[in-house]
């Protein structure tokens, strides 16, 4: 199944080499979890300071779903 | 330090007048503002008119080697939000007029003669002069004039073409390092203010001036030592804010489903990304422009940058977030250089940046232009500054604006518009917007750091519960570090790192030679807002104003398909301490 991953600010170099702006379309196996999907690009499991999926905070156990949006951003903030 | 007040109406022009610090002994910034404001200023007064004054005034720690301590408050009664003002800007000025010895700049009164006034002030003193060759300049060319005038080492306190013309929407801007008017207190139409009392400029020169003296040397410089580490050492302050500035933020709030595009009616952009922080640090950068650099002398945080145009010349300061949101998706534009010009624009004239996109915004609604017109909307912009019919109209703000286009969807509170978050997608949020004294003002108290990046604990976006909690504490603190002269950044570092909050406590401690806590400054906080909000009640501001526009209530938010759902009973509780 495919998930939309993004990763931002200093993440970004962690997206596959095709990808657009700091976005990609990553294929995973059924049962893949969210913090899962994020180690494998190469991210540190403690690294990501926030996690969306699907627009809604998330822990990183929830087990992804075909089409979800997954983001993950360093600590980051601006106003 | 001593009070200036320059009494624009005296007979023969503008007589200035020095004196001690008096009952506002002890105050900086926002709480030394809002209390002269809500003592001096009656409030039922025309904010244009006689009664009305103009307070400048540095944090209580401008001036000193303390680092981030280059913010400056300016207060008034709003011609806005008809309520008490504090906007606060970064740049030099702040600085300077501390070690001038200046607690604060008063102006007041209503000038006889339609002139135009320059201001300079230096360690010999106060000199006011007529210059009408002023007239109808932008904040640039005023800048460079007065560089040719009085050298390279000043800075300015300005305003525009909107400022002249007393647009609700005009701000005041603050020379930077570079001498350029590209820091503004921004927001309730202070320029407005300004231009009533018919000063165009005010140019500071601290020559011969040296650092302001803390009474204990040695702990202040350890404080201020330790204060540095923790801003270094936090995540944002040393990092995130450094490399990406505010704009940073578009992703984020995007990705949360709360960034407000199209005027309010989606919480995603689709072209997001095309404006978004790192788009525009790799633009910079590209260009030879700078992603990373500081707003004033002594910052370590440097969230600015500069902007380059597409053949390498200066063109803008690395526009906010705000800005970009404003002028950008919120108007459907995703073209950098576009927004880029707006920002140029806007500081140019002297105004807010929020004001006038949210102002284009309701607008387009209307169909006025399209929405993603970047030329429609630079063309509008420059209706402004040239003050056309239609030009008054959009530097008065949104709310005017959408009462003369016929516009429903109007995301204003007492007057004033709504900043880059969609308080259905960031309920804590909301509530600052709803309540704050100022009118919609993101700045006074920053849910979206704990409802969104997880600083200062977590409380969920999307439910209402824990807001009215969390907008209250933050809207104490704010007001309190608006006093300082702090940048309000530093608060992602203190809130977080009890030693750096401690840091900051030392610093005021040794400088003054106080004794203050966390619970002093609880108590200074509350202070500040007890006096604008007893001067907004008297001024006719209810519980009525306390709230957002009706579409927040109706209108579900995609995607998560939301309304605010912060109950009026409970915004009513917020100032219940």
């Amino acid at each position: 199944m495919k998930v939309e991953l993004n990763l931002y600010a200093s993440f970004k170099r962690y997206l596959p080499e095709k990808s657009s702006g700091n976005s990609s379309i990553v294929e995973v196996e059924e049962g893949t979890r969210v913090r899962e999907l994020i180690v494998r690009m190469g991210i540190a499991p403690e690294a990501p300071k926030v996690i969306f999926l699907n627009g809604v905070h998330a822990q990183g156990d929830e087990v992804l779903k075909d089409g979800d949006r997954v983001g993950a951003f360093p600590p980051v903030a601006g106003g | 330090m001593k009070i200036l007040r320059i009494n624009v109406g005296a007979e023969g022009g503008p007589k200035a007048s020095e004196g001690p610090m008096g009952a506002y002994e002890g105050l900086g910034g926002r709480a030394l503002t809002s209390a002269l404001v809500s003592k001096e200023v009656p409030p039922l007064c025309h904010p244009l008119g006689a009664d009305n004054k103009l307070v400048i005034a540095p944090g209580l720690l401008s001036g000193t080697i303390a680092a981030a301590s280059g913010r400056v408050s300016v207060g008034c009664k709003s011609p806005l939000t008809g309520g008490v003002k504090e906007a606060n800007s970064g740049g030099q000025p702040s600085q300077m007029l501390a070690r001038l010895g200046y607690g604060a700049i008063v102006l007041e009164g209503k000038p006889k003669e339609e002139k135009i006034y320059k201001v300079f002030i230096n360690k010999d003193g106060v000199k006011i002069t007529p210059d009408n060759s002023l007239k109808s300049l932008g904040n640039y060319d005023v800048a460079e004039k007065m560089k040719k005038e009085y050298g390279e080492k000043i800075s300015c306190i300005s305003i525009g073409q909107a400022g002249e013309m007393k647009m609700s929407a005009a701000s005041i801007a603050f020379t930077d390092m570079e001498l350029r008017p590209t820091r503004h207190a921004g927001r309730g139409g202070v320029g407005a203010v300004m231009g009533a009392k018919g000063v165009k400029v005010i140019v500071l020169d601290d020559a011969g001036m040296g650092m302001r003296a803390p009474k204990d040397p040695q702990k202040f410089a350890e404080a201020n030592k330790k204060f540095v580490e923790g801003l270094k050492k936090h995540p944002v302050t040393g990092e995130g804010l450094p490399a990406y500035g505010t704009n940073v933020l578009t992703n984020v709030i995007n990705e949360a489903g709360a960034y407000p595009t199209k005027n309010f009616m989606w919480g995603r952009f689709p072209n997001c990304q095309k404006i978004s922080g790192e788009t525009q640090a790799q633009t910079e950068t590209a260009r030879g422009g700078l992603a990373t650099h500081g707003c004033h002398r002594g910052c370590t945080i440097q969230c600015s940058g500069t902007y380059m145009d597409k053949d390498g010349h200066y063109l803008t300061k690395q526009p906010e977030y705000e800005t970009v949101w404003a002028l950008g998706g919120n108007c459907e534009i995703d073209d950098l250089d576009a927004i880029a010009m707006l920002d140029r624009l806007c500081d140019d004239y002297g105004l807010d940046t929020i004001e006038m996109g949210a102002a284009i915004g309701v607008a387009m609604e209307a169909g006025l232009a399209k929405f993603g017109d970047s030329q429609a909307a630079i063309n509008l912009l420059k209706e402004v500054g040239k003050g056309t019919p239609m030009g008054r109209i959009l530097g008065n703000g949104a709310a005017i604006t959408g009462k003369v286009l016929g516009v429903e969807r109007v995301p204003v509170v007492k007057g004033q518009a709504l900043p880059a978050y969609d308080p259905r997608g960031i309920q804590g949020i909301g509530v600052t917007y709803a309540t704050s004294t100022q009118g919609a003002d993101h700045t006074a108290g920053y849910a979206v750091a704990t409802n969104i990046m997880k600083v200062g604990g977590f409380v969920d976006p999307l439910k209402p519960e824990g807001q009215v909690e969390l907008s209250r504490n933050l809207q104490i603190a704010t007001a309190a570090i608006d006093s300082t002269g702090m940048c309000l950044f530093i608060a992602f570092a203190i809130m977080d790192q009890p030693d750096t909050f401690q840091a900051l406590l030392d610093m005021l401690n040794a400088f003054y030679g106080l004794t203050l806590n966390a619970d002093g400054v609880t108590e200074l906080g509350k202070s500040i807002l007890k006096n604008e909000r007893a001067f907004n009640i008297q001024a006719g501001l209810t519980a009525q104003h306390d709230r957002l526009p009706e579409f927040f209530k109706k209108e579900l938010l995609p995607p998560h398909n939301l309304t605010f759902q912060v109950t009026d009973q409970d915004l009513d509780k917020v100032f219940n301490w």
